[in-house]
């Protein structure tokens, strides 16, 4: 991986939260570079930082200090409505909860993120069937949130994630809420993501089976980041 | 096309709740509704006035009477094209529970000045031609079942005894807003009996009603009519039939202005409860509107969809009650027919029953709004599960 470009380059990152009177540090000096294509875990225990790191990478958070810059664009820099903008093109996301809108169908919340685009109705519908397609979940498009089993959720919110094809996926304990079997059928579609779409993700996991996964395994214990390789014991 | 699915969606998610809200709206609507109407039933009078009319009576106060004799005079006045008179009997027809407003007119005249009073040739002529004859309105004929020929008996309060009338013509009101509840007879009945009875209360009349030329010279005929009984016995206040009816209805002005008030708190009452639902609704959806963040959708967006599922909300609500106002209204103008008989319900409540709604929706979805955006992403996906 050393000689392709980095699509996320992450500079002195500083970023601390507020606890009444208290200043918590959460992150303190992170420096590194998510390679092109790169599929990155991030590890560590609960507290350590990583979901922190996750969001100011995806842009729904701002760091007290420091550069994030993903693809050309220094994301700190940007307004709340830039970044809104910006996260809409260039992120897909994939939460430990799924969080679909549970008031509309498989379709239509694979649909939502294109509702930003300038798609046609007629394209908007060819790109959530292909994405669909992708998470082997055409037969139940018009199937609500509600209906669906917890794996099935995931993908579909994988597909939601896709349907964008956005310059990075970043992932929050995307197997953290299912069962083994549902983790692994999880965990094969992030893995082709990657290997046949050449998707960059970026993902947060407890689980060490999900991470064997990932090329690149980073550690991160009270704001600190330590490089791991992923066949290491953790 | 979805995102209106979303805002129904989210707006009945609670089904138990936006029920009971929509429902609170409803009767909000139907209150306000049906305040409006019984306000403007206090004003049909004076809105249904013509500007062509003027109402002469006594300078010191309505029940005193002035001579038949000062007709000729008003009749002389440049700008004045008919005279008529009558007096307001209030006779009580079985017993008191039966009020509707009865007078003794010149008929001809009467008629004459009253277009919009719509009879009938056959029946007007009968009418005319019976001393004792009576007309009546639809609406009052319909709610005593009375018919043409049928001998109708007042019992006299100011003017004392049973008074029989034929029933000879019943009108039609021209306008939804003529009063269709009048009992009108000759005045030369209760003349000539007061001169039998009580010579001292003969030829005298409560009001003279005078029609002008043009309704811009209703300022200077009515100065004409009260310069020319000035220092007489019987000094004269001329206005115009409108402000003769306001002048009834000032007497009631507090009542009035407490039922406009009543109104009024009725919607802030609403917009309180649909605040509250909106707040809960957008408390419990503060993951979800995360998660569009997420996605990318701005401000604005959010907003649209909390504002828009406060509308859903509230127009259901106001849509409803506009619908039940209808019958509403009209089984209340029924059931109080006697004291309100023009009572409809005026567009104009229907607009203000809108924009009201509108409003409260409006205003409803700011907290919730301003309490959404303000969150941040990181903080409102930790909300979830």
């Amino acid at each position: 991986m050393e000689n392709v470009r980095p699509i996320v380059e992450i500079k002195n990152l500083f970023k601390s939260y507020r606890r009444g009177s208290q200043v918590v540090p959460v992150l303190e000096d992170i420096t590194f570079d998510i390679a092109e294509g790169e599929f990155l875990a991030l590890m560590g225990p609960s507290g350590s930082g990583k979901s922190t790191l996750l969001n100011l990478i995806a842009g729904i958070d701002e760091p007290d200090s420091g550069i994030i810059t993903v693809g050309d664009v220094d994301i700190t820099t940007l307004t709340e409505t830039q970044l809104a903008q910006w996260r809409a093109i260039n992120v897909g996301f994939v939460f430990q909860f799924y969080n679909l809108i549970p008031v509309l169908t498989a379709f239509e919340n694979v649909e939502l993120p294109l509702l930003l685009s300038p798609l046609s109705r007629g394209e908007r519908k060819e790109h959530v069937e292909m994405a669909l397609q992708v998470v082997s979940l055409t037969d139940r498009m018009d199937h609500y949130p509600g209906q669906l089993s917890g794996g099935q959720q995931q993908r579909v919110a994988i597909a939601r994630a896709i349907v964008t094809d956005p310059t990075i996926l970043v992932a929050d304990e995307p197997t953290g809420d299912l069962d083994r079997h549902s983790a692994k059928e999880i965990m094969d579609l992030m893995d082709r993501l990657n290997t046949e779409s050449g998707k960059t993700i970026i993902m947060v996991t407890h689980d060490p089976r999900a991470a064997e996964k990932a090329h690149v395994m980073r550690h991160l214990d009270k704001g600190i980041l330590e490089n791991v390789h992923p066949q290491d014991p953790l | 096309m979805y995102i209106l699915k979303i805002l129904f969606k989210n707006a009945f998610r609670h089904k138990l709740r936006t029920g009971l809200t929509i429902l609170s709206i409803t009767i909000a609507i139907l209150a306000f509704g049906l305040l409006r109407t019984v306000i403007s039933a206090w004003y049909a009078g004076a809105q249904a006035s013509s500007a062509y009319r003027l109402v002469t009576r006594n300078a010191i106060s309505i029940i005193f009477p002035l001579p038949l004799s000062y007709k000729e005079k008003i009749q002389q006045i440049e700008g004045v094209t008919t005279v008529s008179y009558g007096n307001w009997f209030g006779g009580v027809y079985i017993d008191e529970k039966n009020f509707f407003p009865n007078f003794a007119v010149e008929p001809r005249s009467y008629l004459e000045i009253y277009p919009e009073n719509v009879f009938t040739t056959d029946e007007k002529t009968a009418f005319l031609r019976d001393r004792k004859g009576c007309a009546v309105g639809r609406k009052l004929a319909e709610r005593y079942g009375w018919k043409l020929g049928d001998t109708i008996v007042l019992k006299g309060t100011t003017f004392p005894g049973n008074w029989e009338f034929v029933l000879r013509a019943i009108y039609r009101g021209k306008e939804k807003s003529t009063d269709e509840t009048l009992f009108l007879f000759h005045f030369d009945y209760l003349n000539e009996t007061m001169k039998k009875t009580a010579p001292g209360r003969a030829d005298q009349t409560g009001i003279y009603f005078v029609g002008v030329k043009r309704p811009e010279m209703a300022a200077e005929v009515a100065a004409a009519i009260d310069k020319t009984f000035r220092n007489s016995l019987a000094e004269t206040l001329t206005e115009t039939e409108k402000a003769f009816q306001l002048g009834f209805v000032a007497m009631s002005d507090a009542i009035i202005t407490a039922i406009r008030l009543v109104s009024f708190v009725v919607i802030i009452i609403i917009l309180a409860v649909v605040a509250n639902t909106m707040t809960m609704s957008a408390r419990e959806r503060t993951g979800e509107y995360a998660i569009f963040k997420t996605l990318g959708f701005g401000g604005g967006r959010i907003a649209g969809l909390i504002f828009g599922e406060s509308m859903v909300i509230t127009m259901t609500g106001c849509a409803v009650g506009i619908l039940l106002t209808f019958p509403a209204a009209a089984a209340f103008g029924k059931s109080m027919g006697m004291f309100f008989p023009i009572f409809y319900i005026e567009p104009e409540t229907i607009y203000l029953d809108i924009v009201l709604s509108l409003i409260v929706g409006l205003l409803a979805g700011i907290v919730p709004t301003w309490r959404t955006l303000k969150i941040r992403i990181a903080d409102g996906l930790r909300m979830i599960e």
